[in-house]
């Protein structure tokens, strides 16, 4: 006697299997864990919750967000930029120069002009990763040296400096014509645009393919190399733009700007959730990443934690952020069967 | 003190509910060579397993000198005296050769460092009864594969064994490499050392065996001393079955040459391949594993292109270098390798099925989902997939439903030509059955069909025409009538001289 199965159901998502994915969500941990910590800081530090405080916790993650979810998209393909900061640097010296020299010139050209020099940058580490073959890790370790030296080599050593730069472009990063800094509004149309990049569009389901997959992509007639060159190079624009407000925002281009910022983009996108091991990452989970990261750096120094001790606490803090979430993950896992 | 030094009896072994051993017995006397025969599936590699402690049997008793053992893994049976030396070879490249040999088990000083001069000396002395000469400071990566084996055989005699497996070992050496393995292989057998040997090429075993044990779908048929066999009586005992009708090919008058290949090639793996394969016919493409087939198969679909020769679409020849390239042009394959190839695992139903075919469901790189999701559910009704929705992963899924959704994937892409490898391996008899119905009336329905497989029966029960492959050639070509489990046998195991293929 066969028993006959069911044929299968073709509906749109029930109710319960949202509610199940919202609590499966890999962002549940994380936003417990933050609850938590808003909650404990503001018993510990009144200031903790005032206005001002979180437009300045938004104002300092909106940057660490565009360049994340940059990096994002290529820790999706199984891959790691590690130039964002240097592009940062290099990007943000040569805007400044143009801008120094040209005064007049509107604002919205200079922020173009940041994203194409970031995805000239970027196109480059794609094409040593594509054509090349060299590991990413490799590649944009090498390119992390190069850009750097770039900016040396094009600064001379020198500075650029806050009265050197036009007042309309200062501007560009803290004006609130819509309420809220133009940077944050900045961060979050970005956000919506990867969202649903990754979301809606034929190519952001190869991006999760490739990373999840590459071969199985490939026999499915997926060009894996595209894929992976357009990572590198859209994670070079968000590093051009990002460039543009970093420079806006602390009004001055130095020869270390964004030294060491690659490390703080993986880490906002490891503990968002993002699989180093590829295919696994949502824009929303980046975002709590970087919101994580910034409430930590906010509330270190609002509770007088020394400043010798703040990166190890951070550190430690970014360490039991990502062991919550998987513990939380595997409780729900064992509680649903 | 037994006659055995190993004896299996009655050893029976399910994965999953699938039988692979079924009372299958074996008795190995010391200093003899004990050939293992059989076909793909037959059962020889889990055989293996059992004996060196890789899978435990179900049912069954081991004895070893003629008392019971049990081994739970291969440490134990590595201190009994057995190892198993296998295709693929386990030498650390970067390290040199007498560092191999006692990998694990260098001799160290009374102060717990490595005693390197030992080590050398030991390694000398071993590789000299071995009467074998290798350079012991020369990297395992610059060896020929004929020497790494060497080394393995070594390292094995490094530990003492007196049990040798050795699964197919000359697979890829040249005749001189042969010369010098068999020399060594009786060199050991002489000094007391029992060796079960694995090999497809049966003239070898007349040369090198002393006794045959043949297996068939996981059951023991027989043992026979070699000098009663001859190689017509092994061939019958390999295959033995009688062909049941479960395979339902229905007669199509084939229709006009959709896909011709000639002297198609790619250095290192095959050479000189021709075939015309026409609408509404299956070709059935027959040899070992390893024989070439797959990377016939990968060629045409442009994973990895040939190096020379042509292939003709419809009388156009093309030059396909991408699979993107191979979709677009109509063909579609369904890959060997699901896990890796054919599906990602992480993915729901609906998006593996669409993988081919997004461009279909996207506005300017745009998803529509809502089509998508239309698309996807048909294809997979109509391949009936078992699944709880469409939303499932495509890991949590069962091997023949899994299949299933390739397969659905793929006619998605509305193909002309069908490349299949090894459709229906590791999946249930019900799904094969379907899968079989299936490609029979896809057949009809116009559709050329390429198969590549392993199971003779599927070979012969699916196929209008047979083309056989053995090392990287084409050996054998046959029409449906013609076709027997003996020819092609024969075919997929004779050794090649050039010039054979018709």
């Amino acid at each position: 006697m066969t028993v006959q199965n069911p044929p299968i159901k073709n509906s749109t998502r029930s109710f319960s299997d949202l509610l199940w994915t919202l609590v499966r969500f890999r962002e549940a941990g994380i936003s417990i864990f933050i609850l938590i910590l808003v909650v404990l800081v503001s018993l510990r530090a009144p200031a903790f919750l005032t206005v001002d405080n979180i437009k300045d916790i938004l104002l300092n993650i909106s940057i660490l967000t565009i360049v994340a979810l940059g990096q994002t998209m290529v820790i999706i393909t199984h891959g790691i930029d590690l130039s964002v900061g240097s592009m940062i640097g290099l990007v943000g010296m040569m805007v400044a120069f143009v801008v120094k020299q040209n005064p007049e010139m509107p604002v919205v050209l200079t922020v173009m002009l940041g994203m194409a020099l970031g995805a000239v940058l970027g196109s480059f580490n794609g094409l040593i990763i594509t054509y090349g073959k060299v590991p990413p890790i490799i590649a944009t370790l090498g390119t992390l040296s190069i850009y750097r030296g770039l900016v040396f080599f094009y600064s001379q050593g020198t500075w650029i400096n806050s009265f050197e730069l036009p007042a309309a472009f200062k501007q560009l990063s803290k004006g609130t014509p819509l309420g809220l800094p133009n940077m944050v509004i900045i961060a979050l149309i970005v956000a919506g645009l990867v969202y649903y990049f990754l979301n809606y569009t034929r190519t952001g389901r190869a991006i999760y393919a490739v990373g999840s997959n590459p071969d199985a992509a490939q026999y499915s007639g997926i060009r894996k190399q595209r894929i992976i060159f357009l990572v590198y190079l859209l994670s070079g624009v968000l590093a051009g733009l990002a460039a543009v407000l970093w420079v806006s925002r602390f009004e001055s281009a130095q020869t270390n700007t964004g030294l060491g910022f690659e490390l703080q983009t993986v880490a906002a996108s490891v503990v968002g959730g993002v699989s180093i091991s590829g295919g696994v990452g949502t824009v929303p989970g980046v975002m709590l990443g970087a919101l994580l990261l910034g409430i930590i750096q906010n509330a270190l120094t609002l509770i007088r934690i020394s400043p010798f001790w703040q990166l190890a606490a951070q550190g430690l803090l970014i360490l039991i952020a990502v062991i919550s979430d998987k513990w939380i993950l595997s409780r729900v896992e064992r509680a649903k069967q | 003190m037994s006659e055995y030094i190993l004896e299996l009896k009655n050893i029976s072994k399910s994965f999953s509910g699938v039988e692979v051993l079924h009372q299958v017995s074996l008795a190995l006397r010391p200093g003899e060579v004990h050939a293992l025969l059989g076909e793909n599936g037959a059962g020889k590699s889990t055989l293996v397993k059992v004996i060196t402690g890789v899978h435990q049997p179900d049912s069954g008793d081991i004895f070893l000198d003629g008392n019971q053992v049990h081994f739970n893994d291969t440490w134990e049976t590595r201190q009994a005296g057995i190892t198993a030396i296998y295709q693929e070879l386990s030498l650390f490249p970067d390290l040199d050769v007498a560092e191999n040999i006692f990998v694990g088990s260098q001799p160290v000083t009374a102060g717990g460092r490595i005693d390197w001069r030992k080590l050398y000396k030991k390694a000398e002395e071993l590789l000299n009864s071995l009467g074998v000469h290798l350079d012991l400071k020369q990297k395992a990566r610059s060896l020929s594969i004929a020497q790494q084996q060497m080394v393995e055989i070594a390292r094995a005699f490094s530990l003492n064994a007196r049990i040798l497996i050795m699964d197919e070992p000359t697979s890829s050496l040249t005749l001189n490499e042969v010369a010098d393995l068999f020399r060594l292989v009786r060199r050991l057998r002489d000094g007391g050392t029992a060796i079960i040997f694995i090999s497809h090429r049966l003239e070898e075993l007349f040369e090198i065996a002393d006794r045959v044990t043949v297996l068939r779908d996981g059951a023991y048929v027989d043992t026979r001393p070699i000098k009663d066999v001859t190689r017509d009586s092994l061939i019958r005992m390999m295959v033995g079955r009688t062909i049941t009708n479960l395979f339902p090919k229905q007669d199509v008058k084939p229709g006009e040459v959709m896909l011709q290949v000639e002297n198609l090639s790619r250095v290192g793996s095959f050479k000189d391949i021709s075939f015309e394969l026409h609408k509404g016919e299956i070709l059935g493409m027959a040899g070992l594993v390893g024989a070439g087939r797959t990377n016939v198969a990968r060629a045409i679909f442009g994973v990895e292109p040939a190096t020379s020769g042509r292939i003709l679409l419809n009388g156009r020849e093309v030059a396909i270098t991408s699979p993107q390239q191979a979709i677009e042009l109509g063909l579609a394959y369904v890959p060997e390798d699901r896990q890796l190839h054919g599906l990602i695992p992480a993915m729901n139903i609906t998006s593996n099925i669409s993988l081919p075919t997004l461009w279909e469901f996207s506005k300017r790189g745009w998803m529509n989902f809502k089509m998508e999701r239309k698309a996807s559910y048909e294809a997979a009704k109509t391949m009936e997939v078992k699944a709880n929705n469409i939303w499932q992963r495509a890991r949590e899924l069962s091997g023949g439903n899994q299949q299933k959704v390739v397969l659905a994937k793929w006619l998605a892409t509305n193909p002309r030509i069908l490349i299949l490898d090894e459709p229906t391996r590791g999946i249930d008899v019900g799904t094969k059955a379907a899968v079989h119905a299936l490609m029979s009336k896809l057949a009809a329905d116009g559709l050329a069909i390429l198969m590549i497989s392993s199971e003779l029966p599927e070979v012969l029960g699916m196929s209008d025409r047979i083309i056989v492959m053995h090392e990287g050639q084409m050996t054998g070509h046959f029409t449906r009538a013609e076709a027997t489990q003996e020819k092609i046998i024969e075919a997929a195991t004779q050794t090649v001289t050039t010039g054979s293929v018709s």
